[in-house]
């Protein structure tokens, strides 16, 4: 035990914390989450206070350096913490425990924490200090690659491991026309993955277009001042303009070293379990430490570690270092990549069961107990769904069950249940390890405090809040854990009415209710809301595709006037144009319509023109010219079929499979003016080089050698996703056919305002249910849902036209029924860059 | 005597016909230089008035919105098509949790004429 004096009158005793990286930034909160009896002074080498090192290459798709941020400068300040930022520490003097920085400060600690982490080995290599040489450690390490990356055609990385190839993908995200990971060892990822593993990782990257080179050995770095190229040992070379070195890590021991606490040979600060080094007053935590003869490179054990040092120093109780399980799942440049447990144990003294699909670029392998019962570890390339579970799997000793090759891949034949498996966990088995946060205190906190959310459960006990890997599995546990208490949280529309959306879409469909008031008599209570109106008209729409006009008050506020309402009360009005495909002639029409009602133009993301700032009482004259013209309604303004985007196609394009942009129109027209519980958005591309984007869409489809490829359920929005391939190599018939099944069903399932992405998310069996469905019939519902589709189809008719040929609905298209030639005067626009924008609001 | 009471102190001016103002649904009138939105909750058989004007973001848009009830009392209300703020048709008083209050007028209907009731010297 340490002597902590709590007199308020004795100065608190001084912990000094040399490193302000992620592992420093969390002994600082561990240690103030405990005891407020010290006085803590932090120096930083770094310009900015700690940061995400761990999503480091994030920076490079748009994160900040605020975003990555582990805390802000005020964090520290109401703390009280004595943050010294740029400051590096050049000696330690333990004689007389104070330390001494290179700018002349002058401090004494009670006790010191090294948390000087690693710097970036840069092998002994001539060349290295040439201009185009960088290593990748740093947030300013990363704004100089970036800058130089601006006039580079081809960089270079040096090294294979797990930096490396985060490092590579860094490059291919600045849009370099080649990137290249050169290797000294003969296969990527040795320290993680087994053999068979690199390999399938291998094909599946250099399938993806990065260039690695196994096996060199770099003999020197050409070129004048600036990089040139690589020369290898065998007499080979290779031209780059960049190179970012990425050999590994070395542990950030010189100030320990000099002041003679003892290091290990390949450097690393000797800690014990307590993480105390040779001196008992000096700690050292985080990649620094040398413990047991290894240093861990990771942020979970770093943060134990930190838990360590905070515990002892407040006297908390006992907690000593044990090593670390140095599993790790990751996406590297879209490939996933896991190892757990013990990847590499095989014959005699254990048993592998491996399974490998070089057409998907899958490779999963997992080590078993002779006696097969115990689960020992394993390497997951291409699909590490099973992450999560098989690492509890290992860790917590859990019997396998009889047919243990189910785990990795998925019980066939049987109903197979995500998440189900969570639940057999024992209470201490660690969910989340950056936060050390088990089982049990997720299920506690569900049971006890009534946490219902992801995010509930990240300000609660903060798991998920570190790496993050482990939010599927709390999420699987609060979800478990509630159904387990018995709480089933029904899914009503709103107020007035006791069903969720699947259900009244089914009742209004078997009673054969075609208007929102026999609905609401039926079915509901009260006088409705701006909750059930619009859910009732979207559900009416996708059962009988009647005119919704017709139910005008009922529609939300852009459907109710068949345009989008933006600021300042006017409208936008897109006309639909298929595939993204307008002749000359239309284009000019769009044009004259536009000058002449004074509207604003802008090309959509959708591959079509919106005009701005139609006074209501326009939009019917607006239309007619429009119909006039060939055009019809686009259904921007719609939780509708929006667009079908397309490529140009094997029409023009020299790389083009197959005829895109036809597919699209014939998509795009079959599948106009029908309505859905939320938007829904379509793609084709003419090839795998995906310049549509279909694979952010709805629904994708892509040209391949042999037909086409259909992805469902991706989104592009605030949470982007990709979607997820339903079937392959399909003609065109069976495309359509697939799309008319997996539309409808989605029509019929989903949730009031919620996208195909997020429906198929929470789909219990996710993709392979709907597959199942889609493809095999297992519900046997396939050719209901055609019929349904088809019905859709035949009752299409442009709601435009209905309005424009019809004096009745016309007149409700006016803002004062009193006085309706008059424009409501507070509509005002603001000229900008030639046109008009509404004024702000 | 309520009805009485209300009658007198109001000036009662012929805005639309009933059939300018969707069933359960609203339009918006003219009156002098203010914009008046009129709602025709057929549901109920009741007429409500209030400013057209949304307090959120200052958008003359009321009328446009969705009309409904809320509660045991069924207490009718708009929503604004912006941001689907609500509003009591009965007292003005904002039901989604701000701090905005909107004007109400009377409105009584004659065979097919709908009138407000403005106060008198307006």
């Amino acid at each position: 035990m340490m002597n902590v004096n709590l007199d308020p009158l004795f100065q608190k005793p001084t912990v000094v914390v040399i490193g302000n990286g992620m592992v420093g930034y969390k002994f600082c909160e561990k240690l103030l989450a405990k005891t407020a009896a010290f006085k803590l002074v932090v120096f930083g080498e770094e310009p900015r206070p700690a940061y995400d090192r761990v999503h480091l290459s994030e920076y490079f798709n748009g994160k900040t350096a605020d975003d990555l941020s582990m805390a802000s400068l005020d964090w520290y300040r109401e703390k009280g913490i004595t943050l010294h930022l740029g400051e590096t520490i050049q000696e330690i003097n333990r004689e007389t425990k104070t330390i001494h920085s290179l700018n002349g400060i002058t401090q004494s600690y009670d006790y010191l924490v090294l948390a000087t982490g690693s710097s970036a080995f840069v092998p002994d290599v001539p060349g290295v200090e040439k201009n185009g040489v960088f290593v990748y450690r740093t947030i300013e390490d990363l704004e100089m690659i970036e800058a130089y990356a601006r006039t580079a055609r081809k960089g270079a990385v040096l090294g294979g491991g797990l930096l490396g190839l985060e490092a590579a993908k860094a490059l291919i995200d600045l849009g370099l026309e080649e990137t290249h990971v050169v290797e000294f060892a003969t296969r990527l990822m040795p320290r993680q993955i087994d053999s068979a593993g690199s390999n399938m990782l291998f094909n599946k990257l250099q399938a993806l277009g990065l260039k690695v080179h196994l096996n060199k050995n770099t003999r020197t770095i050409s070129g004048e001042d600036k990089i040139k190229g690589l020369e290898f040992t065998d007499g080979s070379s290779l031209d780059v303009d960049m190179l970012v070195i990425s050999a590994g890590i070395r542990p950030r021991d010189e100030l320990a070293k000099l002041a003679g606490l003892e290091t290990g040979t390949r450097g690393g600060v000797v800690v014990n379990e307590k993480m105390q080094t040779s001196d008992k007053s000096i700690f050292a935590i985080g990649e620094c430490a040398l413990y047991n003869g290894m240093i861990y490179g990771l942020v979970a054990p770093g943060y134990e570690m930190a838990e360590v040092v905070a515990t002892q120093l407040c006297a908390a109780g006992e907690r000593e270092f044990r090593g670390y399980d140095m599993s790790t799942k990751l996406k590297l440049i879209g490939v996933d990549v896991a190892s757990f447990g013990d990847p590499f144990v095989s014959e005699p003294d254990s048993r592998a069961i491996v399974f490998e699909d070089s057409h998907k670029g899958v490779y999963k392998r997992i080590n078993i107990s002779n006696c097969g019962k115990y689960l020992l570890g394993g390497v997951l390339i291409g699909d590490a769904n099973a992450y999560n579970i098989l690492l509890q799997t290992v860790n917590n000793k859990i019997v396998l069950p009889p047919n243990p090759e189910d785990l990795i891949l998925g019980a066939r034949g049987g109903e197979a249940q995500a998440g189900a498996g969570v639940m057999s966990l024992p209470d201490e088995a660690l969910i989340c390890s950056c936060e050390s946060v088990t089982k049990g205190m997720i299920c506690s906190a569900v049971t006890e405090d009534g946490v219902t959310t992801v995010d509930g459960m990240k300000k609660c006990c903060k798991a998920g809040t570190g790496c993050g890997g482990c939010i599927p599995l709390v999420k699987d546990l609060i979800n478990e854990t509630l159904k387990a208490n018995g709480t089933y949280i029904k899914n009503v529309v709103c107020e007035h009415f006791d069903h969720s959306r699947q259900e009244l879409f089914d009742l209004l469909k078997i009673n054969d209710i075609h208007t929102y008031d026999e609905a609401l008599d039926q079915f509901g209570k009260g006088d409705g809301c701006e909750l059930c109106k619009p859910t009732i008209a979207s559900i009416l729409a996708s059962l009988w595709n009647d005119v919704i006009v017709k139910q005008q008050p009922i529609q939300d506020s852009n459907d109710r006037f068949l345009a989008n309402i933006q600021k300042g009360g006017t409208y936008s009005v897109v006309p639909r144009i298929p595939g993204g495909e307008i002749t000359p002639d239309k284009l000019m029409v769009i044009g004259s319509v536009a000058k002449k009602y004074g509207l604003y133009t802008k090309i959509t993301g959708g591959q079509r023109i919106d005009m701005f700032g139609a006074h209501l009482s326009d939009l019917p004259a607006i239309w007619e010219e429009l119909i006039a013209a060939g055009f019809e309604s686009g259904h921007a303004y719609g939780k509708a079929l929006r667009t079908v985007k397309s490529c140009v196609g094997s029409t023009w394009c020299r790389f083009g499979l197959h005829d895109s942009v036809s597919f699209a129109i014939e998509v795009e027209e079959r599948y106009r003016g029908i309505r859905a519980p939320h938007k829904i958005k379509g793609g084709v591309s003419g090839c795998i080089r995906e310049c549509a984007e279909a694979q952010s869409k709805d629904f994708g489809i892509i040209a391949t050698e042999k037909g086409w490829n259909l992805y469902v359920g991706g989104n592009g929005g605030s949470k982007p996703q990709h979607a997820q391939l339903l079937a392959a190599d399909i003609d065109k018939e069976t495309c359509i056919k697939y799309l008319d099944r997996y539309l409808m069903f989605y029509i019929k399932t989903a949730d009031a305002l919620t996208r195909t992405a997020t429906w198929l998310n929470k789909m219990e069996g996710g993709m392979s249910y709907l597959k199942n469905v889609i493809i095999n019939d297992s519900l046997g519902i396939n050719d209901e849902l055609e019929r349904e589709m088809q019905s859709l189809i035949n009752n299409y008719k442009c709601e435009w036209k209905e309005v424009v040929d019809s004096p009745e609905l016309r007149k409700r298209f006016v803002h004062f029924v009193n006085a309706p030639q008059e424009k409501d005067p507070n509509a005002k626009f603001e000229p900008m860059r030639e046109q008009v924008k509404a004024r702000e609001w | 005597m309520l009805v009485l009471e209300v009658e007198s102190s109001v000036e009662w001016m012929f805005v639309c016909y009933t059939e300018d103002v969707p069933e359960n649904g609203g339009a918006c009138v003219k009156v002098g230089e203010e914009q008046i939105a009129i709602f025709n909750f057929s549901r109920r058989g009741a007429w409500y008035a209030t400013q057209n004007l949304c307090p959120h973001k200052q958008q003359m848009v009321l009328a446009r919105g969705m009309i409904g009830s809320t509660g045991d009392t069924c207490e009718p209300k708009v929503a604004c098509p912006f941001h689907k703020k609500t509003f009591s048709l009965l007292s003005g008083e904002c039901l989604s949790g701000d701090e905005y209050q909107i004007k109400t007028y009377p409105v009584k209907v004659v065979e097919d004429r709908v009138y407000l009731g403005l106060e008198k010297g307006q």
